[in-house]
C-alpha cells in the first residue's frame, strides 16, 4: 500500500522553528535527510518534497471559458502544507512508524493517509 | 513467439545456468539482466538467433566476466565462494533449476515487497523498469528493492539448491503467496489503468505454471492454479463502463472466458479427488462453484457454505468469516445472516471494517431495509480503499435514494 505523509505547518509552529536555536534546526533538518535516506534505502520512499511558502501559491479558477489565477497570501489559511513523503508500507503502522520520525510530529503536523488502489475484490 | 514471451521463457533457465557455473546469484542476477536487455535491443532489428537460450548464455557469461573484474564483484564474490559451491550445469537435474530460484527469490529473511520484485526479475524475466510501471512506482524504488533482496540473500547464506523436507513445504508456501499477491495487484478493475503496464495477471499464472510443472503432485500449488483461471476467466465482466465493480450476481456471464473456466474445472476437480485438502484448492472450489452457475440465482449456495465451513476450519480469517456469513444468508435468509455479522464482529480484526459495512448493507437491502442498507453502503464506501469498490458501493446506495443527511 502507498501512504501519504502530509507535514503541515501552522503560525505556532513557524515561530517555534524560527525562535528555536541553530543547532536544534540543524538537528530538524538532519532528521529529514536520514528518513530520506533509510526510505530509500529500503526501497519506500516513492517522491518526497517540500513545499514552497504559501505566498508563492496560486490557485486556479476555471470558469465560464476563462482560467482565473489569484496569488497568495490567502490570510484566512491558518494551517497549511509544508511538505510530503509519498511511501510504499507494508502496513499501516509502518508509515505511522516513519511518520513519527518527522520532527514535525512534535507539534501534532503530520497525517498520514492511505492512496487507493486501482483492484478490488470481487463480490 | 515473441521477443518478450522468448525472453521471459529462457530468463531463469540462462539465470540457473550462470549461477551453477560461478556461484554469486546477485552478479549473475545482474549479468542475465544486461543480457536480457541486449537481447531486447537486438533481437527485434538483427532477427532471433537460431539457439536463443545459448545466445543468453554466452553474453550474460560476458557481461558477468566484466562484473566480475570490477573490484566490487571480485569482492563480493569472495565473500560468497564460501557459501556457494558451483556443480556441474550437466549434472544437475535441469527441471528443479526454476523452483530453486522461485524459493531464493522468496527466501524468508526479505520483505514480502522485495520478494515479488526479485521473483518477477530473476524468475519472470521483466526489466526493472517494467516492475516499476507496473507497481506504479519510480524505477529507482524497485532497483533498490532488488538489490537490497540481493543482500540480504547474500549475508543469509543461501546456496543455490533445494531446502530440506522439513523446511520446504513453509518456503513453496511463501511462493505461493507471492505469486498470489502478484495476481491480485493485477487484478485491477479498469483496462485503461493497466495500459502499458505488464499484465500481472498473466505472468503470475505463468509463473504459477512453471511452478505446478515443477511440483505436479503439489495440491495446493494445482489448487492455486485453478483459482487463478477460475478468478481471471470473470474478469471481461467484473467492471461496469463507469469503472465501478460489478458484482457477481450482476455479471453478464456470457462474458466470462469458458475456456480458463473449463480447465480451472477440471485442474480443481482433479486435484480435490488425489491430494491433500488445502485453503487454496478450497477457494479454487468456491470459485468453480460461482462461475458453473449459467445464472446467479443458480447458484449451490448450500455448497459454497459447505466449502466456507471447510475453510474456517481449516484456515480460519476475517474475511473467510465474513464471506461465510454471507452464503449461509444466501441459504437460510438474511435476518440470521445479519445476527451473525454482529456475533463476528466481535472480533477485533473486523470491528468497524469497511467490508462489515458492506455486507451488513447488503443483507439489510435484502432484507428489504432500504433506508438502513443506504447508510452502510456510505459508510463502507468512506472506508473502502479501492476506488471501484468505492464507485460500486457509492451507486448502490444512489441506487437506493437520496441521503438522508
Amino acid at each position: 500500500m502507498k501512504y501519504l505523509i502530509l507535514i503541515y505547518h501552522n503560525q505556532k509552529a513557524r515561530e517555534a522553528w524560527e525562535g528555536s536555536s541553530e543547532a536544534h534546526r540543524t538537528e530538524g533538518l538532519r532528521a529529514h535527510a536520514a528518513l530520506v535516506e533509510d526510505l530509500a534505502g529500503s526501497g519506500e520512499l516513492v517522491v518526497s518534497g517540500a513545499l514552497s511558502d504559501p505566498s508563492q501559491a496560486r490557485r486556479v479558477l476555471v470558469g465560464e471559458g476563462r482560467t482565473t489565477i489569484s496569488d497568495g497570501p490567502f490570510a484566512e489559511v491558518k494551517e497549511y502544507l509544508a511538505g510530503f513523503y509519498l511511501v510504499e508500507c507494508e502496513s499501516a503502522d509502518r508509515a505511522v512508524e516513519h511518520a513519527a520520525r518527522i520532527p514535525e510530529a512534535a507539534f501534532g503536523l503530520v497525517e498520514v493517509r492511505p492512496v487507493l488502489v486501482d483492484t478490488g475484490p470481487d463480490m | 513467439m515473441e521477443v518478450e514471451d522468448l525472453l521471459r521463457e529462457h530468463a531463469p533457465q540462462v539465470l540457473a545456468a550462470l549461477v551453477r557455473r560461478y556461484g554469486g546469484f546477485d552478479t549473475c542476477e545482474d549479468a542475465v539482466q544486461e543480457a536480457l536487455l541486449a537481447a531486447a535491443v537486438q533481437w527485434p532489428t538483427d532477427g532471433v538467433p537460431a539457439n536463443p537460450k545459448g545466445w543468453l548464455t554466452t553474453v550474460a557469461s560476458r557481461r558477468w566476466t566484466e562484473l566480475w573484474r570490477n573490484g566490487a564483484a571480485r569482492r563480493r564474490r569472495e565473500e560468497t565462494a564460501a557459501l556457494l559451491t558451483p556443480g556441474d550445469p550437466e549434472q544437475v537435474p535441469a527441471v528443479d533449476d526454476t523452483l530453486s530460484l522461485l524459493l531464493m527469490c522468496c527466501h524468508p529473511s526479505l520483505t514480502r515487497v522485495s520478494q515479488v520484485a526479485l521473483t518477477l526479475r530473476a524468475v519472470g524475466g521483466l526489466t526493472t523498469a517494467e516492475i516499476a510501471r507496473a507497481f506504479l512506482v519510480p524505477e529507482a524504488t524497485i532497483g533498490q528493492r532488488i538489490s537490497r533482496a540481493k543482500q540480504r540473500i547474500r549475508a543469509s547464506g543461501a546456496g543455490f539448491r533445494l531446502p530440506s523436507p522439513s523446511e520446504r513445504d513453509e518456503r513453496v508456501a511463501a511462493v505461493m503467496d507471492v505469486l498470489y499477491l502478484i495476481f491480485n495487484e493485477g487484478y485491477t478493475a479498469s483496462s485503461g489503468a493497466a495500459l502499458n503496464r505488464v499484465e500481472l495477471t498473466a505472468e503470475a499464472i505463468r509463473l504459477t505454471r512453471q511452478l505446478r510443472s515443477r511440483l505436479p503432485d503439489d495440491g495446493e500449488v494445482a489448487g492455486l492454479l485453478a483459482l487463478m483461471l477460475l478468478t481471471d476467466a470473470r474478469r471481461p465482466a467484473r467492471t461496469g463502463p463507469d469503472g465501478a465493480l460489478t458484482p457477481l450476481a450482476d455479471q453478464d456471464r456470457s462474458r466470462w472466458d469458458t475456456q480458463a473456466i473449463a480447465d480451472g474445472v477440471t485442474l480443481i476437480t482433479e486435484t480435490l479427488a488425489s491430494a491433500p485438502l488445502g485453503p487454496y484448492q478450497l477457494q479454487a472450489a468456491i470459485a468453480a462453484v460461482h462461475d458453473e452457475a449459467p445464472r446467479a440465482q443458480d447458484t449451490d449456495w448450500p455448497q459454497i457454505l459447505g466449502l466456507y465451513d471447510l475453510l474456517h476450519s481449516l484456515a480460519p480469517g476475517p474475511m473467510v468469516t465474513l464471506n461465510r456469513i454471507v452464503a449461509f444468508a444466501m441459504v437460510r435468509g438474511p435476518r440470521t445472516g445479519l445476527e451473525h455479522l454482529a456475533a463476528a464482529e466481535a472480533d477485533p480484526a473486523l470491528a468497524g471494517h469497511h467490508r462489515v459495512h458492506a455486507v451488513r448493507a447488503h443483507l439489510l437491502d435484502l432484507a428489504g431495509n432500504h433506508e438502513a442498507a443506504r447508510t452502510h453502503y456510505e459508510l463502507a464506501a468512506r472506508h473502502t480503499l479501492s476506488i471501484p469498490e468505492q464507485r460500486y458501493l457509492n451507486a448502490r446506495a444512489a441506487q437506493l435514494g437520496p441521503s438522508a443527511s
